[in-house]
């Protein structure tokens, strides 16, 4: 009964709080080492709450890939709610690992995964709860160690001046998406990895344990892991502004001139044998995620201008079949999930799709495993599928118009007609759908009034779609979902030039198309409802901010500011009087029309794909509105071909051969094709309007001959 | 056939709750070979039930739950089976057949939870409780408010609690003394000699418990440091839940409990 399993927290913190399951780090499949035999301690953080975290997948092969290495033990780290947050702070309480329960400070790494914009304040939280300064310079200096929350240095006789030696403090490193414009959280951070992390965390590891056994300085070390591919250490660059506040140059200091100009992005060249999770952590309690995930693709084919993950993670690179049906046999059976599901960013497009999903049914479904599939297409293949492995009366399909007009989907290549969808969307009734799910955003490049009104007109063309189905054959009445969020351009995309909006001008937008929602035949069938206007302002800050928008998010943090992704602690006051404190100015980072010719804050990473080419994908959209192949029709020479790599080479007898651009010929077969596949839309429409028409005929006219017998027998 | 699986829950499972914990056996279940049976329809769901949900905080080395299975296994395979599986803290003691049908539901046969309490640490009563609470079991009547969900009402804990023992004397249970958590590599040193001391107690409690009346140790110990002035905050003990008991022969005219372990119910399958 004696309680002397190590907790971070006593007892009696742990039941009063809420979920204590979040702090035990006693989940299935942890690994735990002994620390005195390692070399390296790395603390993988998420700076969100534990069932965010757990769900996430990158992690997890981290996770994986560094525990194989004999000299590292890496643990996690999750964001402690508020309430324990509460607690931390007024007992002085250090952040802990969960797998030893350990300080974080202790440790060699403390690794933060930037997954979305809105953690920032949360990355703030992990630092100081941890006893680090929030700042990477100030982490140079011997006894630089805080009282955990309070910012407060530990002691007195510090600040000696003197350098740190390696492995006295942490180093942190940022990564994921949100790290391909670092520059907003620069000043936090001692380095930054912009990539796949599965590509030069060794060299990097290896490093460290040199330097630590060398005895070297913590800014020693730094200089020399900015030297490896992909690392990127901000306190030895610096940005110049001109008076208008744009930015004039930006590089390595001049005291550092072998350091790269330019961070070039990595990424795993053999999708199919690069690391994957070996034994996945199962959670007690219920996350958001709580299934086994396979990975069956990275990159996505299809260039939409608004999106991040699609240029980033270029090229496109697929995992062979095979090996992920031995994954999926294998993370089944260690972790005794009861779901399994693909990830990617577009899984129709994953070449085997058929034979894995056949697989997966053939094999598992028998199991009563769960065969979740989302991002799917809708066509005749993935509604076969889903009449398999779900409840079609409970369930509902999603499409992604993303736009409500064929005209502004050109606009940002969303790549699908109309007719793809009311297509999908009447087989999917006419097979015994009746919910739908329609997501869009609003307030993209050159979208107006009658874009917006088109979402609700597009609704009542699906629900057209529904009623058109005769009575007797109907599931009850139909219901489609339309959600709205609003653009937020990014770096590294097509957009990343345009203006974004006040929130109230946003609020106007959702009103527009709620009106218009109202005004439709079938509104009782059509609900609505949008997304928050004033985060996506700030979202919007900082996805384009530069690094003086740091001192707005501390100041912001200082007041209170945490959890800015969740409604209840979402506080948008405290934004604007860091904004006010600091003297941001709002409006230059999300209402400016870029100048195509400016520097941005980003520019200094190479992503694989080029300025040039997001350039010319911008004029596309804004002044010829006309879309751009996927990669699989056409290359059209984007960038990411460098990698060498996916699919922008062809095997052929067994060589790999550079794709080719003729985009010339792909555009004006793609005419024909549209128009071919539009005419058969309507033939067949007006095919089966005219059957039922004729069975309706048919039967008025039985009907009437019976009435007619009936009425001669009478009068005989 | 219908299983009563017989289960250790210590350690840092105390904080996982019932819910997650029916959800955390299914998976466990799921990474063994065993053929569990499954309801029909749509979602279908491991044909299982529990006899006795324990709180958040409890530690217990008699946990029970009755599984359906398509074939039959011995119980030693079973129990191994379940073993391999087990995340550190679940500890698997035994598995027998019980005859299906409602009456023989885990569920309805509870009467009866022993409990061994002790003091956290930094929170000990002063000497003179042991005294005083020889004093307060020997009261003919010792009321007690019992609250509800919604209701609140007083009853009589006397006839309803079987056993009471102040520093109850070390002793082991079956199954807990050859825990194999360390050996496996499972856990880091140290949990096992907390598990060697783990009968060690300030208190024994055997009290009713199950549908009819249950009595939670902590409405005993409450209602104890009200009537004499003791420290009462929540969370004062810590409380392993030792043994549930059924009793099935209350029936009979001689009105005696004949209790028996709800494993006892079972037949072991050789």
């Amino acid at each position: 009964m004696s309680n002397r399993e190590k907790t971070a927290l006593p007892e009696d913190i742990l039941l009063k709080i809420e979920k204590p399951e979040r702090y035990l780090g006693n989940e299935l499949n942890t690994v735990r080492k002994d620390k005195s035999k390692v070399d390296i301690r790395f603390a993988m953080a998420f700076p969100d709450v534990y069932e965010i975290g757990m769900s996430h997948l990158g992690i997890q092969i981290l996770y994986s890939m560094f525990n194989r290495r004999g000299d590292t033990w890496c643990e996690r780290v999750y964001s402690p709610w508020a309430d324990l947050d509460r607690i931390m702070r007024e007992k002085h309480i250090p952040l802990f690992a969960l797998e030893s329960q350990d300080p974080v400070r202790e440790f060699d790494f403390l690794g933060i995964t930037l997954q979305y914009e809105l953690c920032y304040t949360n990355v703030l939280q992990l630092l100081d709860l941890s006893g680090l300064p929030l700042h990477a310079a100030d982490r140079l200096k011997k006894n630089a160690e805080r009282v955990p929350g309070t910012g407060m240095t530990a002691d007195a006789e510090q600040a000696s001046g003197e350098d740190a030696l390696l492995g006295e403090l942490p180093i942190v490193i940022g990564g994921g998406p949100c790290a391909y414009n670092p520059e907003p959280i620069a000043d936090f951070f001692d380095m930054f990895y912009i990539g796949e992390g599965e590509t030069v965390y060794d060299q990097l590891l290896d490093l460290y344990i040199e330097c630590k056994k060398a005895g070297t300085t913590r800014k020693e070390f730094l200089l020399k892991a900015a030297g490896i591919e992909g690392i990127y250490v901000p306190m030895f660059y610096s940005p110049a502004y001109q008076k208008d506040g744009t930015l004039r140059s930006f590089g390595p200091d001049p005291q550092y001139p072998e350091l790269p100009k330019r961070i070039r992005k990595q990424a795993v060249k053999d999708f199919s044998t690069a690391p994957y999770i070996d034994r996945p952590l199962v959670p007690y309690m219920r996350v958001t995620q709580d299934r086994v995930v396979l990975e069956i693709m990275r990159g996505c084919i299809r260039g939409c201008r608004f999106c991040q993950a699609g240029m980033i993670y270029r090229p496109n690179r697929v995992k062979n079949v095979e090996v992920l049906k031995k994954q999926a046999e294998h993370l089944l059976k260690v972790s005794g999930q009861d779901e399994i599901t693909l990830s990617s960013l577009s899984s129709s497009d994953y070449p085997c799709l058929q034979e894995l999903v056949t697989y997966l049914i053939d094999e598992f479904g028998k199991k009563q495993v769960n065969i979740a599939l989302p991002s799917l297409r809708i066509d005749a293949f993935s509604l076969d599928v889903m009449s398999k492995v779900q409840d079609v009366n409970k369930s509902s399909l999603t499409f992604a118009p993303e736009a409500g007009s064929q005209r502004l989907r050109d606009v940002i290549n969303k790549g699908l007609t109309e007719e793809d969808i009311l297509h999908g969307a009447g087989e999917a009734f006419r097979g015994g759908w009746n919910k739908v799910k329609l997501y869009f955003m609003l307030g993209q490049p050159t979208e107006n009034e009658e874009d917006r009104k088109d979402i609700a007109h597009l609704a009542q063309k699906i629900a057209d779609e529904y009623y058109e189905i005769p009575k007797e054959k109907r599931n009850g009445k139909c219901m489609i979902t339309i959600s709205t969020s609003f653009f937020v351009p990014k770096p590294f995309t097509p957009f990343q030039w345009a203006v974004m909006y006040d929130p109230e001008d946003y609020l106007d937008f959702a009103a527009t198309v709620s009106r218009e929602v109202r005004e439709m035949k079938n509104s009782r069938s059509i609900r609505y409802n949008w997304h928050e206007a004033y985060v996506t302002v700030l979202e919007g800050l900082f996805a384009r901010g530069d690094r003086r928008v740091a001192k707005t998010i501390e100041s912001a943090y200082r007041h209170g500011a945490i959890f800015d992704a969740w409604t209840e602690y979402w506080d948008w006051n405290k934004w604007l009087s860091a904004m006010s404190e600091t003297g941001l100015d709002l409006a230059f980072y999300t209402k400016r029309q870029r100048a195509e010719d400016e520097l941005l804050p980003w520019d200094f990473i190479d992503c694989g794909v080029t300025k040039k080419f997001l350039l010319d994908e911008w004029h596309r959209a804004t002044i010829d509105g006309t879309v751009t192949p996927n990669c699989k029709e056409n290359c059209n020479a984007c960038g990411a071909m460098k990698y060498g790599c996916g699919i922008c080479y062809d095997l052929v007898d067994g060589e790999k051969v550079p794709r080719k651009n003729h985009y010339r010929e792909w555009a004006e077969k793609q005419a024909v094709v549209n128009a071919e596949k539009k005419a058969k839309f309507e033939a067949e429409k007006a095919a089966r309007i005219a059957a039922q028409e004729a069975a309706r005929e048919a039967a008025r006219a039985a009907a009437e001959a019976a009435k007619a017998a009936e009425g001669e027998e009478g009068l005989s | 056939m219908r299983m009563r699986i017989k289960y250790s829950k210590q350690g840092l499972m105390k904080y996982i709750g019932h819910l997650d914990m029916m959800r955390s056996m299914q998976k466990l279940l799921r990474r063994t070979e065993v053929d569990v049976t499954f309801s029909e329809g749509y979602s279908p769901h491991m044909i299982m039930s529990y006899a006795f949900p324990l709180g958040v905080g409890m530690t217990s080395d008699s946990e029970y739950v009755d599984v359906d299975l398509n074939k039959s296994y011995r119980s030693r395979d079973l129990v191994r089976m379940l073993n391999e599986a087990a995340p550190a803290g679940i500890h698997f003691l035994d598995a027998r057949e019980v005859p299906t049908g409602k009456g023989n539901k885990g569920m309805t046969q509870v009467a009866r939870a022993d409990y061994t309490l002790q003091f956290r640490q930094g929170h000990e009563w002063p000497e003179s409780w042991k005294k005083d609470f020889k004093r307060f079991l020997s009261q003919p009547e010792i009321m007690a408010v019992k609250k509800g969900k919604k209701t609140e009402k007083e009853i009589n804990l006397a006839p309803l609690i079987y056993q009471a023992a102040v520093c109850p004397e070390p002793h082991t249970v079956e199954g807990i003394a050859d825990f194999q958590a360390e050996s496996s590599g499972y856990l880091p040193g140290g949990i096992r000699e907390a598990f060697d001391n783990v009968r060690q107690g300030d208190i024994f409690l055997a009290l009713s418990a199950g549908m009819a009346s249950n009595i939670r140790p902590e409405l005993v110990m409450e209602t104890f440091a009200k009537q004499y002035g003791y420290e009462a905050e929540e969370f004062l003990f810590h409380i392993n839940r030792d043994e549930v008991f059924a009793d099935p022969f209350s029936g009979d005219e001689s009105g005696k409990h004949n209790f028996v372990p709800l494993i006892g119910m079972g037949k072991t399958v050789e």
